[in-house]
């Protein structure tokens, strides 16, 4: 097994694995310094490939780019940790190039996932989804400010997306969860309030679904009150669930989901 | 593209063609210079919509792909790690992601239905700087895939043209799973020597 991932460097460096692979594999990458030179250097080589393809792009992308981007803060770098303070989770990964680290550690499931495919479907009638219309004003944003443009959070920032969709759901006990999802963004952030804890020994995470695949986008922080940016590519999921998996998160859902949201287009 | 701007920041050797420093206009552009960002565009525009249109093929959706990826990178300009790799790998390798995530989304609607085409597209011609300096380049890529075995360079340019995972490439071509991710890493790496890359 451990040579079979090894030799997924290649795949990996032209996204020629599945999102279970992949997953796998980006587990691996985080405590493999050798595959991850490996890989740094195969995407060298395989970004050679694009030099035999070059085409113009048509003359409006550019003022299409350039006016998109003026209205889209970057994310901050990511900086080491100075101490946890308050439920604010930071930022998730970039969706780009450089492999995230898995957070994930717990053994896999292999029926899991086409038994959550198929309970995220059935459920998906039942589970309460409100497609709200954002409160929040149109973001003005200017370019000539040279005032301090506020700081929007994760959350802010998909929030005022012109494209939100809010998916909100109350569990039995008065919880609640709360997703916002912004397709343009390729963002989605989980917003709970009172939520309980989870099980002893178990953590709450967050999957998005992409075809008949459950991909992890991360685990929920303890407390009753977080806000979750989810890891991955939202744009492109086709839902969303949380399970309770054991400490450390799993690979595949493990146990039937608390919730699941369908997307739908917007 | 008149707005082609070459930044006059250290001296070229013989034959290395000025071009920005796209480390310093990504460093920039993480810190919200718009400007550097728009320099980046026009330094690697033909690269990131090229690869694009490879994959999707599609001009429009190609295009749409384009957009993303420079979305990204925008957002994500602050997180680029000189010491992971070039500038040039990090945009590329977005680009390729966002590609292949198009092709393969809408394939879980519609299969690709059409075959696959095994010819190799002729590379637009025009005159633009970027695309002079990179028919030199382009030249020396070509040249190092021939240093590749048939099969090789087969199975690569199925996933990383095609966007078809390693085991669909093995479908294609009637190998056993397993054989189509070893000529994809063996050709990488064949091309990287070759070229001199990745260190």
């Amino acid at each position: 097994m451990s040579d079979d991932i090894h030799a997924l460097s290649g795949a990996y460096a032209v996204d020629a694995l599945d999102d279970i692979e992949r997953a796998q594999f980006e587990r691996h990458l985080a405590g493999c310094e050798t595959c991850r030179e490996e890989v740094a250097s195969l995407q060298e080589a395989s970004a050679l490939l694009a030099e035999t393809t070059m085409t113009p792009p048509g003359a409006d992308l550019r003022d299409r780019v350039l006016a998109q981007i003026a209205t889209v803060r970057p994310l901050p770098p990511v900086v080491p940790p100075v101490a946890p303070v308050g439920t604010h989770a930071p930022d998730g990964p970039g969706t780009g190039g450089t492999p995230a680290p898995a957070t994930a550690t717990a053994p896999t499931s292999a029926s899991g996932t086409r038994r959550l495919r198929t309970l995220l479907v059935a459920a998906a009638a039942v589970v309460a989804v409100g497609v709200g219309g954002t409160v929040v004003a149109q973001q003005p944003w200017s370019d000539d400010d040279t005032s301090q443009a506020p700081r929007l959070s994760a959350v802010e920032r998909i929030q005022q997306a012109a494209d939100v969709q809010t998916f909100r759901h109350r569990f039995p006990d008065g919880a609640e969860a709360v997703l916002y999802r912004s397709a343009s963004l390729n963002e989605a952030v989980v917003v709970t309030h009172d939520m309980g804890p989870a099980p002893e020994g178990k953590v709450f995470q967050t999957w998005l679904q992409h075809d008949d695949t459950m991909v992890s986008a991360g685990l929920m922080p303890e407390g009753p009150d977080n806000v979750v940016p989810l890891r991955g590519d939202p744009a492109t999921a086709d839902g969303f669930g949380i399970t309770v998996e054991p400490a450390g998160g799993s690979v595949i859902p493990s146990q039937d989901p608390l919730l699941v949201v369908e997307f739908t287009d917007a | 593209m008149e707005h082609l701007r070459p930044v006059a920041t250290g001296v070229p050797d013989e034959g290395t063609p000025v071009a920005p420093d796209l480390a310093d206009l990504l460093r920039s552009a993480g810190r919200g210079d718009q400007q550097a960002f728009a320099q980046l565009y026009d330094a690697t525009c033909s690269r990131v919509v090229g690869l694009a249109v490879r994959v999707v093929r599609d001009p429009a959706q190609a295009e749409e792909v384009a957009q993303e990826a420079f979305l990204e990178i925008w957002r994500t300009a602050s997180r680029y790690d000189p010491d992971r790799g070039s500038p040039l790998s990090w945009l590329m390798t977005i680009t390729h992601r966002k590609a292949v995530d198009r092709v393969r989304s809408a394939e879980a609607s519609t299969r690709r239905d059409q075959g696959y085409h095994h010819q190799n597209q002729p590379v637009p011609h025009d005159a633009t700087a970027e695309a002079a300096h990179a028919s030199l380049e382009a030249h020396r890529v070509r040249h190092a895939l021939q240093s590749l075995t048939a099969v090789q360079r087969e199975a690569l340019e199925l996933a990383y043209f095609g966007g078809y995972t390693h085991t669909e490439v093995a479908s294609l071509l009637d190998l056993p799973v397993g054989t189509a991710k070893t000529r994809i890493r063996d050709g990488l790496i064949r091309l990287r020597d070759t070229m001199g890359v990745g260190s």
